[in-house]
């Protein structure tokens, strides 16, 4: 069935100069599945997620996104898709001259025509989803702790209500007991709302309590697919590394 | 992306309860066709929202159903079959606030004389720090100057390349315009008096005395302080200054003395090559349109034009070097955390130095006056 695949990348060539970061990559996303996309540093998940919301060009090979090539759409089309899809990036990258409730209004303010009252009211339900109380509206990013930015910027992701959530980095840096309730939030927005996510992570709990399947990247294209069991018995070094290593090992109790 | 269904509701009296029939997607790009007519309703009976004939929902719509629901009368509530919509409307009804955000409210009279209150206080606050900062750039680059060992050359170097030599092109080009219409005004009025000689001593004064160093300050505050606040402010905002007072460096020496120091040396270089283009301009134009050879118009100035205006002009070099840069490196430490901060911290760099840069001499106009200089 072609449609339950919301993400269809094939053959993908990223490069950044002479400098080569994906080659040969094929990678499918089915609708209504958190993915989890991991590798060792520098391997590409980022360039990847950019790659995929047309943020870096690529040089060879085709991304489908709800069944369309980005490339080939004019502007307007371009923008329909991008409303269909919400980005959360690494450090929040909220603007930072705005509240964080105007902040979570702006794509509305843009997209839509929703009275600036019912937009105030739905701002702050999408806050209070992210699990932020509603006292951080008013203010400034700068004023927030990381976890919360990051919750603020996860309220800004889900906005215009997308079916296909972006998440870069989501629980880095924040302690485990934050990093467990956000991955919950992932959870359970996930269920109420039947999103598919795209999760690039190095956290190992994460990719335990959240994720349906686990894409290994490394050797410049997606070495593994599936889920943790079906990784665990996967023979690379670097996969039996992470998921048999101590880390990987208590994450998932083995 | 699949065509919108437009959104509705039908009322429908039903015994005791008040049904309402939604239709259509209810996502948060149609909702803004309902938010008034929904919120219009007035409810005398409970009210039964029924689900079913929903295409499409999201929790905008949730939202909306939500708010109607709330408030209707007690016993109000969901019917019809709609798994994905009745879950929604439970997870959007945990979540959600019905009163409406508090608006700002306006006190008029009181809030002007806040306003003015707050105004005269941070002007004063403003004045003290700069002295603050005043004091303790000067204290730390004296002790810098004694102990010149300890002086961080490269920077110094550094900085002199990037706001004295980079910027001596610009300066340059700028002086040699306003020698020539200095020459131009100068020769248009004489020549009615058959005076026209005499713009050479125009020049000559105006050029040493006033353009050359004003000139070179003007680019200075507009050019070097921007870049000073936008370099530290962008540093303060990634923390990268309070990464040197934990690695026991002091900004102080590492950002401002150096900065300063460059300054002090390169304004008065900068206001040398000024002086020369600006004059460099008149003897253009006096060669061109008024006759009068260089080689006269060099010894003329020479004989008619005391030195002691080069050393005028001179002398205010380097106040402005360092007012300019004193401006500029405590703007950019004062820049806070957000992007706007840094924004407004380099506007306000810059005015300031044009200000100071102004303000500063007509003082020493004034001054050099009464001196009798």
């Amino acid at each position: 069935m072609t449609d339950d695949i919301i993400i269809r990348i094939r053959d993908l060539k990223t490069a950044y100069g002479t400098h080569v970061v994906h080659e040969h990559l094929d990678l499918d996303i089915r609708r209504g599945e958190i993915i989890g996309v991991i590798g060792p540093s520098g391997c590409g998940k980022s360039v990847l997620l950019r790659a995929i919301t047309g943020l870096k060009e690529f040089a060879e090979g085709s991304i489908e996104v709800f069944g369309e090539r980005l490339e080939t759409l004019d502007e307007a089309e371009r923008a329909d898709v991008e409303q269909r899809w919400g980005v959360m990036f690494q450090d929040g990258a909220l603007f930072s001259n705005l509240t964080v409730r105007e902040n979570v209004e702006v794509p509305m303010k843009e997209h839509t025509q929703i009275a600036p009252e019912l937009r105030h009211q739905l701002a702050d339900m999408k806050i209070r989803m992210a699990g932020l109380s509603a006292d951080a509206s008013p203010k400034f990013p700068s004023d927030l702790s990381g976890g919360m930015r990051k919750r603020a910027a996860l309220a800004r992701a889900l906005s215009l209500d997308p079916e296909l959530l972006f998440l870069d980095e989501p629980t880095a840096g924040l302690d485990p007991i934050t990093a467990e309730k956000f991955d919950a939030l992932i959870r359970s927005l996930q269920k109420a709302l039947g999103l598919t996510v795209f999760l690039v992570t190095h956290d190992v709990d994460t990719l335990h309590a959240t994720c349906d399947r686990i894409a290994v990247l490394g050797e410049k294209h997606v070495l593994a697919v599936g889920t943790i069991e079906e990784l665990r018995a996967f023979d690379h070094p670097w996969v039996q590394e992470y998921f048999c290593g101590p880390r990987g090992r208590a994450a998932t109790g083995h | 992306m699949p065509v919108a269904t437009v959104p509705g509701f039908a009322l429908e009296e039903s015994g005791e309860h008040t049904i309402l029939r939604l239709t259509g997607d209810w996502t948060v790009m149609t909702i803004h066709l309902l938010d008034e007519d929904l919120a219009g309703l007035k409810h005398d009976h409970t009210v039964l929202v029924d689900v079913s004939g929903l295409t499409r929902i999201d929790t905008a719509g949730a939202f909306l159903i939500d708010r109607t629901l709330r408030a209707a009368p007690e016993g109000s509530g969901l019917t019809g079959t709609n798994d994905v919509a009745r879950n929604l409307i439970d997870q959007v009804h945990a979540v959600s606030d019905p009163t409406p955000p508090a608006k700002a409210v306006d006190h008029g009279f009181v809030a002007l004389l806040e306003r003015t209150g707050r105004g005269f206080v941070g002007v004063m606050s403003e004045i003290f720090q700069t002295l603050a900062f005043l004091g303790e750039t000067i204290v730390t680059t004296l002790r810098l100057v004694m102990q010149p060992w300890k002086l961080r050359w490269t920077s110094i170097v550094a900085v002199m390349e990037e706001a004295g030599l980079d910027a001596m092109p610009i300066i340059a080009f700028l002086s040699f315009f306003v020698g020539m219409v200095v020459a131009y005004i100068g020769a248009t009025t004489l020549r009615d008096f058959d005076l026209e000689i005499y713009t050479v001593e125009l020049i000559g004064y105006s050029m040493l005395r006033e353009f050359g160093v004003v000139l070179t300050g003007i680019v200075l505050a507009g050019r070097t302080n921007s870049s000073f606040t936008a370099q530290i402010g962008t540093m303060k905002m990634r923390q990268e200054i309070d990464a040197m007072q934990t690695l026991g460096l002091k900004p102080m020496d590492i950002l401002v003395a150096p900065r300063i120091i460059a300054l002090l040396l390169m304004t008065p270089a900068l206001t040398f090559v000024a002086t020369l283009s600006g004059i460099a301009g008149g003897v253009i134009v006096g060669w061109s349109s008024l006759d009068i050879n260089p080689g006269v118009f060099l010894d003329r100035l020479r004989n008619a034009v005391p030195l002691e205006h080069f050393w005028v002009g001179l002398s205010k070099a380097p106040v402005f070097g360092f007012v300019v840069t004193l401006i500029a490196c405590r703007q950019g430490l004062n820049v806070g955390g957000s992007v706007q901060s840094l924004g407004n911290a380099t506007t306000t760099s810059v005015v300031q130095g044009l200000f100071a840069v102004i303000v500063l001499d007509a003082i020493f106009a004034i001054l050099y006056m009464e001196l009798g200089i």
